[in-house]
Parts: structure tokens; sequence; C-alpha cells
């Protein structure tokens, strides 16, 4: 089966005035038809520029400077804008951590979701449009979805503009989703709501997702693969489940650690030391280095990605050992 | 036992001008109008000295603003706030000044709370020297000290806020507000904007100054996982109203407010792998226009006549446990 994406080797950088920021360098990772992988990092890793990259929306003085980007096959690094644009349309869609991305503010909602419908399938009926529509507000928990059909992204709330544009998303069923931290201003309640329905669309419709996020919590949950990245690049691969039960790399074992978590109550938590690097003085050889306590001389080089175990990738000449493995 | 600060009716009413867009769309024909925000209605709430009180609910509940006039920097429309017994806008002189000190508030954004252009010593010394708790002579070992009690180098104190990463940042921000020597601290989502990794960080320090300066806290977040690490007691708010008050385990292991047992299913957390989520229904109402009787009713599985018409009031259901819902009753 061709994967829905397959990343390989991406690296975009900025060219600033203080010098190149290899935002992301050297990124590889592939999302199979259905399949939800969590991106998770660092503020600042790269996770966003890696979704801008996918969907060819990286803007000045941003550049994809090497790599590939392979949607069902297709390379999509060098495609053009009119290619582009049209895939975006119909088979990819991108939920930003802002609605105001997607959404324009002097339209109705409704007419922005039935322009969307049709853009990606001009002879639908009208009446038709309208109550598809009508549903996918309904399947995003907006109440009373034929009412807000007609109202202006102004008079919702901030939670439900960010529904609207998750509607938007979902509606035609695309066949991958790049979501970057589309629940972070969610209330747990509604975020319920929008990962139930993600989750239904990936098993019934084999939607491809890419779910970025800070919220462990949310990926636990929800993916099926995850990938960890730190400094532009990713550290750590590989099943959830394997990976939150024996995470392999120091900053994903740190990042467990330091969750504060029903058995640690009250106690004082792991805390990962110094802080995130800037990526104009990123260190030479692992990026994480500076603040690893397994870190030795060695890791002054930039360490290679490897297979330690069946399905799993890593960045790191001295992995966690089994014995000091947190069981998250 | 007498607490620490106690609030009685405290209430906050906005008035709701419309914005630009909603100017523009109401000279275009929409029906739009200003209207009154219930932000905070009528909550009573008590800390005791030395007690965490965790303080969460969806967002737009209220949590800011009841920390706010907690704090002494907003107003309340109705109601007061007790300060060791006694009505904080009845205190005049030293004791009013002494009840304000005594209160200070840490908020969520480092970058944007501290003034840019003063330098952190500036930032931390004014106040303590403004109010007569430091001379000018002692200032600056005043700073170095409380810079080293939040786990700063005291030589970086002539840099800008901008010179330093959001979790020193929030550490200053953490300094200035212990700088005063106040024996409160509302916390308002002190650790939302910081990265997961730093965020650890700031907890420890959190727990451990508590300990070491006898401090007592409102902590306020919408981080469950965050709040049942830090708290002795939670505080539950829907809509500008508390729903329920326990203690942490207590509530975690028996939460009875049907509001309450939703937010505890919603929560993510590690430890749960591939599951369903917890869906619940509807849409958190506006505080513009609240439902009447119980807020939740509308999203409550269990609602029943009585909860559409009346008000439930706190009810205790177990020692130091309390709720607001209708069904309590029933049993
Ligand atoms: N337009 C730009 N010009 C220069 N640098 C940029 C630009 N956009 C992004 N970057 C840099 O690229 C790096 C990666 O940013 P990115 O937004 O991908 O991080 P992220 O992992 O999504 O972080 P967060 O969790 O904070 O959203 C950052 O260090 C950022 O400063
Ligand atoms: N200065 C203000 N003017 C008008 N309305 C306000 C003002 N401050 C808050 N509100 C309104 O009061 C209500 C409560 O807001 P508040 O900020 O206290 O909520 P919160 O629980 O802290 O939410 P969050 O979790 O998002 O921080 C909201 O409906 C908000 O829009
Ligand atoms: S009072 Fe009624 S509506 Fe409110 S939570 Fe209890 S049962 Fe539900
Ligand atoms: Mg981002
Ligand atoms: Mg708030």
């Amino acid at each position: 089966m061709t994967p829905t994406l397959e990343v390989k080797d991406l690296c975009t950088h900025f060219f600033t005035r203080e010098g190149v920021a290899k935002a992301v360098d050297g990124v590889s990772f592939t999302v199979k038809p259905g399949e939800i992988l969590g991106l998770v990092g660092e503020s600042g890793s790269g996770k966003s520029v890696t979704g801008f990259s996918i969907i060819g929306l990286v803007d000045q003085p941003g550049r994809v400077v090497s790599g590939s980007v392979k949607y069902k096959g297709e390379e999509l690094i060098g495609a053009t804008p009119e290619r582009m644009r049209a895939l975006r349309g119909a088979e990819i869609a991108m939920v930003f951590q802002d609605p105001m991305m997607t959404l324009n503010p002097v339209l109705r909602v409704g007419y922005q979701i039935i322009e969307a419908i049709l853009a990606h399938d001009a002879k639908v009926p009208h009446a038709e449009a309208r109550s598809r529509a009508r549903d996918a507000l309904a399947a995003v928990g907006i109440p009373s979805p034929e009412e807000r059909l007609d109202t202006y992204p102004h008079q919702l709330s901030g939670g439900m503009r960010q529904r609207v544009a998750i509607a938007i998303a979902l509606v035609n069923k695309p066949a991958l989703i790049i979501a970057d931290e589309p629940t972070t201003a969610l209330d747990v309640t509604i975020q319920g709501q929008i990962l139930a329905e993600v989750q239904q669309l990936a098993k019934e419709t084999g939607t491809a997702l890419v779910w970025i996020t800070h919220d462990l919590g949310v990926v636990a949950g929800l993916s099926d693969r995850l990938a960890v990245m730190y400094g532009g690049r990713v550290v750590e691969q590989g099943p959830t489940d394997d990976i939150l039960a024996r995470p392999l790399h120091p900053y994903t074992y740190g990042l467990l650690g330091s969750l504060p978590t029903r058995n640690r109550r009250g106690e004082k938590l792991v805390q990962i030391p110094g802080m995130t690097p800037s990526l104009m003085k990123m260190p030479k050889g692992c990026a994480f280095g500076p603040r690893c306590t397994r870190a030795t001389v060695q890791c002054e080089e930039v360490p290679r990605l490897e297979q330690p175990m069946p399905d799993r990738e890593l960045r790191c000449f001295n992995p966690v050992p089994a014995e000091r493995s947190v069981a998250a | 036992m007498n607490a620490m600060i106690e609030t009685r009716g405290l209430t906050k009413r906005f008035e709701k001008r419309l914005d630009f867009a909603g100017k523009l769309a109401k000279r275009m024909g929409a029906d739009l109008k200003d209207e009154i925000v219930r932000a905070v209605d009528a909550v009573d709430l008590s800390v005791m000295k030395g007690e965490v009180v965790g303080l969460v609910g969806e967002s737009g509940c209220g949590k800011s603003t009841i920390g706010r006039m907690i704090a002494g920097i907003m107003p309340a429309t109705e109601g007061s706030v007790y300060w060791q017994g006694r009505d904080r806008n009845t205190l005049s002189g030293a004791d009013a000044k002494a009840a304000k000190l005594a209160v200070q508030m840490v908020f969520q954004d480092p970058a944007s709370s501290l003034n840019p252009r003063l330098r952190v010593e500036e930032t931390i010394g004014e106040a303590p020297l403004v109010h007569g708790l430091v001379t000018r002579a002692e200032r600056d070992d005043y700073v170095d000290q409380t810079l080293l009690s939040v786990g700063l180098d005291p030589a970086v104190k002539r840099r800008y806020p901008h010179q330093f990463s959001g979790g020193q940042r929030q550490r200053i921000g953490i300094a200035r507000a212990l700088a005063v020597k106040p024996s409160f601290i509302v916390a308002d989502e002190a650790v939302a904007a910081l990265d997961v990794s730093i965020r650890a960080q700031i907890i420890n320090l959190f727990v451990e100054l508590k300990d070491r300066l006898d401090l007592t806290y409102l902590f306020i977040s919408h981080d469950l996982s965050i709040v049942e690490h830090v708290a002795d007691r939670v505080v539950v708010m829907y809509l500008g109203r508390v729903v329920e008050s326990a203690p942490t385990s207590e509530i975690f292991a028996r939460p009875n407010h049907p509001y309450a047992i939703s937010l505890l299913a919603s929560l993510p957390r590690v430890e749960d792998r591939k599951r369903s989520f917890h869906v619940v229904k509807g849409e958190i109402p506006s505080p513009l226009a609240p439902p009447p009787g119980c807020h939740f009713h509308p999203r409550c599985p269990n609602a029943f006549e009585r909860c559409r018409v009346e008000r439930p009031a706190l009810r205790e259901i177990a020692p130091g446990h309390v709720s607001a819902c209708h069904l309590n009753d029933l049993t």
C-alpha cells in the first residue's frame, strides 16, 4: 500500500539577516491511510514549519532547501503552485492554531463551507451543499448548526470559530489532514468532541493525519505513531504506545518524567535542566546535548538516525537503558 | 479556623461593548447591541492559611476575574473580599496597605506582564523601596536575595526582560511578586505559556517557595493534571459560579457535580492509550445569556424539571466536599 504521506530528509531554512535558521533540518516520517501521527516537541523545534513545508506554504525568508515530500507517491517539492492549490482545496487540508488563518471575516460561515465543498466538486447542487455544510457543523459539536450557517465569524466564540475551521477541513473528507495545535485553545470538554470526530474520520474514510501538539495526553489517546522533535530534527519515532512505555531518547524520557501524574502527587517533578536553544545558536552535534544528563564527548557530533529496535527510530548515542525507563 | 481570604457574594458584571466588526455589522442592519456579561456571579470562596486551592473550569467561566478581584487589582461589582476575617473595603491606613501588599498576583504571559523598559533590578526592587520594606542602601542586596530565591543568578539583574527565556521571565515575574513579602499569591495560568520541559521547573519552584516562605496560593489553571499535582483543594467553576469544591484526592476519586464529572472524564492523560474520547454534549452557553436554573442543565445528562428553573445551592455532601446540584436532594 502506498503511504499517504512520505517525508524524507526535509530541510527548511530561514535566511534572515542574523543568519540561517535551520528550522527543519532533516525530518523524515511516513503516514499510511487511516493512520494518525502525533508530532510533538519543544516550542520552536520546527513542528509548524514542517507542516507548512508539506502543504507548500513556507513564507519568505524561508525555503525548502532539500528533501522530498510525497503525497500518494507524487512529489510535492517543486510542484507547480496550481497543482498545490488544487491539492489543498480538495485532498489535503490544514487546520491552523489560529482559525482566522482559514476563515474570511467578512463572509458568512455557511458561505465559506459551501465554497469549500464546491471548490472540491463544482457539480454539487446548492441545496445539497448547504445540507452538507450544516452536517459538517453538527459533526464538530456546534449546536443549532442551521442558524449558525448565517452568522459571521466574529459572532462566534473563539472555540466555535476553531470548530468551523475544523469543519471546513473535514468537509471534503480529505485524504490527508495536517492539524497544527487545533484544539489547544479549546476547552477539554469540547476538545473531547473533536478528537472523537477525528478518530472516527480516520477509521471510516482512511484519512491520514499529522497532529501537531505539545500535549502528550492528547497524542497518547489519539495517535498511532509518535514523532518527537527537538531543534529541527525528529529525535525519536515509533508506535505511540512503545515510546510512552519505553522512551529511548533522553529528551523524550525527560519530557515524560516531567509530567505531573497521579502517582507523584505533591512530590518534586523531575525537571529537564537548562532552556530551549535558539536556532541561531544551535549547539553543535546533538541539539539536546547541553541539557542532557547522558551526554558524552561523542555527542558533539550529530547522531545519525538509527533503528535500535524493530519499528523504532532514534537519534542518540546514549539511549536511556531499559532499567531506567518510566512506564508513563 | 479562620480563612486567610474569603469572598462573600463576590460578583462582577462587565458591560460588553460592540467591537469594531460588531459596530460595522450593526450599521449594516444586524440586530446587535451592547450587553452585560455576568463574569462572576455571587461567589463564596475561602482559602485557609497554608492551603493551595486550585481553581479550574472552562475558558471564560470567570477564573481570572475572581483572581483579579482577590488580588485587589479589579473592583467587584457586588460582594466583598475578607482578609483575615475583615472586609477589605472597610480597612484604611496601614491596615489597608498591609492587606494590599499581602496579596500578589503572578500572570500567565511572562513576556507581557513585565515592563520591557525596566531592568530586572528595577522591576524587582522598586516596589519594596516605595513601600519602605527596604532602604535604598539595602535594595541591591535584597534584589540579589530575591533573584536567588527563584533560582536566578543575581549577575543578570542589569538585563532587560527580552534578554531572558520564557521560563526565566516567569521566574522574574514570581520574584517581583515575592519582593513585597506577600503571604498570599494568586497564580493565574502561571505555567500555561511555558514549554512543557520548562513547566516542571516552575511548578517545582512554586511548591518549594510555598514551603520555604510559608505561602498560601490560589492556583488558577485549566490544566487539571497540574492542579491535581499542586493543590490541596480544588474549586470547580462553571459559567461564573462555583459548582463544586473538595479536597483534591476526594474530587478526583468522587466528583459529584455532573459538570465536574464530565470535566474529569475529558481530561486526556498520558496513561490512557488509544481510547475513545469522552463526549460532553452541547455547547458552552454564552455568559451574555446564561441559561436559567442550573447553568449546566442544557448539557447535563441528568437534568430534570427543577434544574431548569431553580439555581442549586452549594451543599455539603461529605466532610469538606460541597456541590451545587439538585440531584443531591433526591436521595
Ligand atoms: N518567518 C520566519 N523567519 C525566521 N524564522 C522563522 C520564521 N518562521 C519560523 N521561524 C523559526 O523556525 C523555528 C521553528 O518554528 P516552528 O514554528 O516550526 O516551531 P514549533 O515547533 O511549531 O513551535 P511551537 O510549539 O512554539 O508552535 C523557530 O525557531 C522559528 O523562530
Ligand atoms: N475587561 C473585560 N471586559 C468585558 N468582559 C470581560 C472582561 N474581562 C473578562 N470578561 C468576560 O468575563 C468572562 C470571564 O472572563 P475570565 O477572563 O475571568 O475567564 P477565565 O475563566 O479566566 O477564562 P480563561 O480560562 O480563558 O482565562 C468572559 O466571558 C469574558 O469575556
Ligand atoms: S443541578 Fe441538574 S442540571 Fe445541574 S448538574 Fe445537577 S443534575 Fe445537572
Ligand atoms: Mg507551532
Ligand atoms: Mg483566565
